[in-house]
């Protein structure tokens, strides 16, 4: 299979580049483009055991309106769920543009019979999920089971139906970032329509470094066949200004195509809410307080 | 599958400029000779001008020294090293390095902004590059000055003299501490002559210099042209000359001295070759590329000015190269989003263009970024050339731009073969997974520096210089000790 060609990855040349990206200097209006941007990206999650219907409508709501003392401000790009919940964050949302997006495949874990994941599958779509995320058998890849995780990735593609597939690598269990690019390789040409970095359970989570060799994986595909794949680092970027150094790399890599959220997210919980902050201060001239942004 | 939407706050994402201040700057009218501790007026009387080459507004007016202003310049290094600092007990001296050294540390941002100004390079470069590393360089020379008899074993280090020094126009502060941190560290004294479009920061080091308390005398520092390097060159009380500059200005260094006992390094030109394998990390190398000859305008001397890329990957890394010169913003020195800056002066400009006509002349394929260019400063667009062959003038003569010769190749043999084919030997570049090979490589490529994985990478601790008519000598390391010092 054309995975076993994947390029090598030299750590510290990433590293570098990283660091340029990093050294640019947003002000002014491209900042607070970027910021609405990074905040039309995001992909608003909770993923936790204790999650209520309650705690999800109150998320939803925040999706549609992340700060309406604020004009001007973009909704989210999605809510991201358990599949027990898609049907009330499906509900809550109404006939907003908020997608839905829904965890399967046994997340966080991955352990568990294809049979069972493609059911899991079913469940989110049939009630309505726009987007699946599913996680990779990080197991069987590390063994070197290559065509078992493409086969399995397959097999999820084709439960999924309509609604876009994003595939999570749980980049912080592969330990290499040559691994990183191998198992961006066999996730894109098994069909999926995003690669995600990780599961948020597992740290670290995103980093710039592996968002880098993902993007470029993209890259490679898009100049081989035309094909445009979605991107979506998740976990651990929390703050507005690691949102913006993740849109220059983004800009700086793949370019103004995939500066949209049909192309680009951020999974991420707190980052809205200091997003919010920042274009706040943008408007008023003056950081207020934090107790001023609802925490849902 | 759907094309992208756009929507109302997002159509085109464009950096907005973010120029570093300069208002912290104090410029003179205009600059004498540093000469004995003091800034004193040439006898020449003369005065030429030296502008900002990304707006061509005149910075200052600058003293040009005549040979009579050079006699005075190396007549108080000798009093100085007779008097003072040759009697000056090691760890004495080493303090004043020291010194210099977190004196500069602390002038850093006046030191990046004033080198932009004068010399064009990029801010980020400047700040990021220049700068920090010619601190360095004094802090690492200033730890072996009380360390010679360790570094030389039964040897007996002994100083020169009056070490004239010669430097160029495209590191000129960094040039400035290559030169002159080791021969202090030796116990020589200095007479340095910066480069006629970019002698600016090294009159604020002259300023830094009397501000550090370091013997009058010891560091003179005078600007002119040729015709005053010359004469600092052929003046009889000049025991070493150290030189970073062109080829042809090197040899007629060498011929002036033949005959005298005066030692001489020379640090001249290079066209090194930058050899990318198919099991290279591609993204990376190409990173590499863009560093090896877009760095500093590609005012490098050893700039990957010649690229080398194995057959079977050409066209995904010329691909890349491509979309990768996209993204590289040309223009205004001073923002700090500016990864190319400005040609160092209107001379350098004119010869650039020249190759590059010489280039689409000699048949080769010319390839540009699309970005605009200031309509006022000298400014030059990054240029590909494509299918370029060994004998092409663009291939083997030294452009000094950001200029890149690509040539393919399919074995080992034949790219080693190539890449020495060559009068330079400077640097080169090599780019694979594989450590065997660049074993292989770094033993056969006939260039005083070879970087695996990487390029255009400097530490003080790292000696360098070249092969053939790259010159002769090291600057940097132990190794950059020994020109200074007879045993």
């Amino acid at each position: 299979m054309e995975f076993n060609n994947s390029p090598t990855v030299d750590q510290v040349g990433i590293e570098e580049r990283i660091a340029r990206f990093n050294s640019r200097s947003i002000k002014k209006q491209s900042k607070i483009q970027g910021l609405k941007l990074a905040l039309n990206m995001i992909d608003l999650t909770t993923l936790e055991g204790k999650d209520t219907e309650g705690k999800v409508r109150q998320m939803c709501y925040k999706a549609m309106h992340p700060a309406d003392d604020i004009p001007g401000l973009p909704t989210v790009a999605a809510v991201c769920v358990y599949p027990t919940f898609v049907k009330t964050a499906k509900k809550a949302l109404g006939d907003s543009k908020v997608k839905v997006a829904s965890v399967a495949t046994a997340f966080p874990s991955g352990n568990s019979t294809l049979e069972i994941k493609i059911n899991d599958t079913k469940l989110a779509v049939n009630d309505g999920a726009d987007e699946v995320d599913m996680v990779i058998s990080r197991g069987e890849f590390l063994s070197g089971n290559y065509t078992f995780v493409f086969d399995e990735i397959a097999a999820i593609k084709e439960a999924c139906g309509k609604a876009r597939l994003k595939v999570i690598l749980e980049t912080g269990e592969l330990s290499t970032l040559d691994n990183v690019r191998k198992a961006s390789d066999i996730a894109i040409l098994a069909g999926a329509d995003f690669i995600k970095t990780s599961t948020g359970k597992i740290q670290p989570a995103a980093t710039m470094p592996v968002t880098l060799v993902m993007l470029q994986a993209i890259n490679d595909h898009y100049h081989k066949t035309g094909k445009m794949i979605g991107m979506k680092p998740a976990g651990g970027i929390s703050s507005a200004k690691a949102a913006l150094q993740y849109l220059v790399m983004l800009h700086e890599t793949l370019g103004n195509k995939w500066m949209n959220n049909e192309w680009f997210r951020f999974g991420a919980s707190s980052l809205a809410n200091d997003i919010i902050l920042q274009l706040g201060k943008e408007q008023k001239g003056v950081y207020y307080s934090k107790d001023y942004i609802s925490n849902d | 599958m759907k094309e992208a939407t756009s929507n109302e706050f997002f159509t085109d994402w464009k950096y907005a400029p973010a120029p570093e201040s300069t208002d912290h700057i104090k410029l003179n009218k205009q600059y004498d000779l540093f000469i004995n501790g003091k800034f004193v007026k040439p006898t020449s009387k003369k005065y030429f001008d030296t502008i900002n080459p990304a707006t061509e507004q005149k910075l200052a007016e600058v003293a040009e020294a005549n040979e009579k202003d050079v006699d005075l310049a190396v007549t108080s290094a000798k009093n100085a090293y007779d008097k003072v600092w040759k009697k000056m007990p090691a760890k004495e001296r080493s303090k004043y390095i020291f010194r210099i050294a977190r004196l500069m540390q602390e002038r850093a941002r006046e030191f990046a902004v004033i080198e932009s100004m004068n010399g064009g390079k990029p801010i980020r470069e400047s700040r990021d590059v220049d700068t920090p590393l010619a601190a360095n360089h004094f802090f690492y020379y200033a730890g072996w000055a009380d360390k010679l008899d360790y570094a030389f074993p039964n040897k007996k280090p002994q100083s020169l003299g009056v070490a004239g020094q010669i430097i160029p126009w495209n590191f000129p502060l960094l040039m400035a501490a290559w030169k002159i941190a080791p021969a202090l560290a030796t116990g020589n004294t200095v007479v340095l002559k910066p480069a006629e479009t970019t002698p600016l920061t090294a009159l604020k080091l002259a300023e830094l210099i009397r501000d550090s308390g370091l013997p009058d005398g010891v560091v003179n520092i005078i600007t002119g042209f040729g015709k005053t390097g010359a004469a600092i060159v052929n003046h009889p009380k000049i025991n070493k000359v150290a030189f970073t500059g062109s080829t042809d200005v090197g040899k007629l260094i060498q011929k002036s001295i033949a005959g005298t006992n005066k030692k001489v390094t020379l640090e001249l030109g290079g066209k090194a070759a930058n050899i990318i394998f198919d099991d290279a990390p591609i993204d990376q190398a190409v990173e590499g590329i863009i560093n090896g000859i877009f760095f500093n305008q590609g005012h490098v001397c050893c700039a990957g000015s010649r690229l080398f890329i194995q057959e079977n990957v050409a066209d995904i890394v010329i691909g890349k190269l491509k979309q990768r010169l996209e993204t590289l913003i040309v223009g205004d020195p001073l923002d700090k989003n500016t990864d190319i800056g400005a040609i160092n002066s209107k001379e350098q400009l004119t010869k650039i263009n020249d190759f590059i006509k010489i280039g689409i002349d000699e048949g080769a394929e010319m390839y540009q970024s699309s970005c605009s260019i200031p309509s006022k400063g000298f400014f030059c667009k990054p240029t590909l050339f494509l299918h370029t062959s060994q004998s092409h003038r663009i291939v083997q003569e030294e452009i000094f731009g950001p200029v890149l010769a690509i040539q393919t190749f399919r074995t080992v043999e034949e790219v080693i073969e190539k890449a020495n084919n060559i009068p330079y030997g400077l640097s080169a570049g090599v780019w694979t997974d594989k450590g065997s090979k660049i074993f292989n490589l770094t033993s056969k490529l006939r260039a005083g520096v070879v970087w695996a994985n990487t390029y255009n990478k400097f530490d003080p601790a790292s000696p360098f210089g070249g092969y053939k008519e790259s010159g002769f000598g090291r600057e940097g390391g132990l190794h950059g000790l020994m020109p200074y010092l007879s045993f």
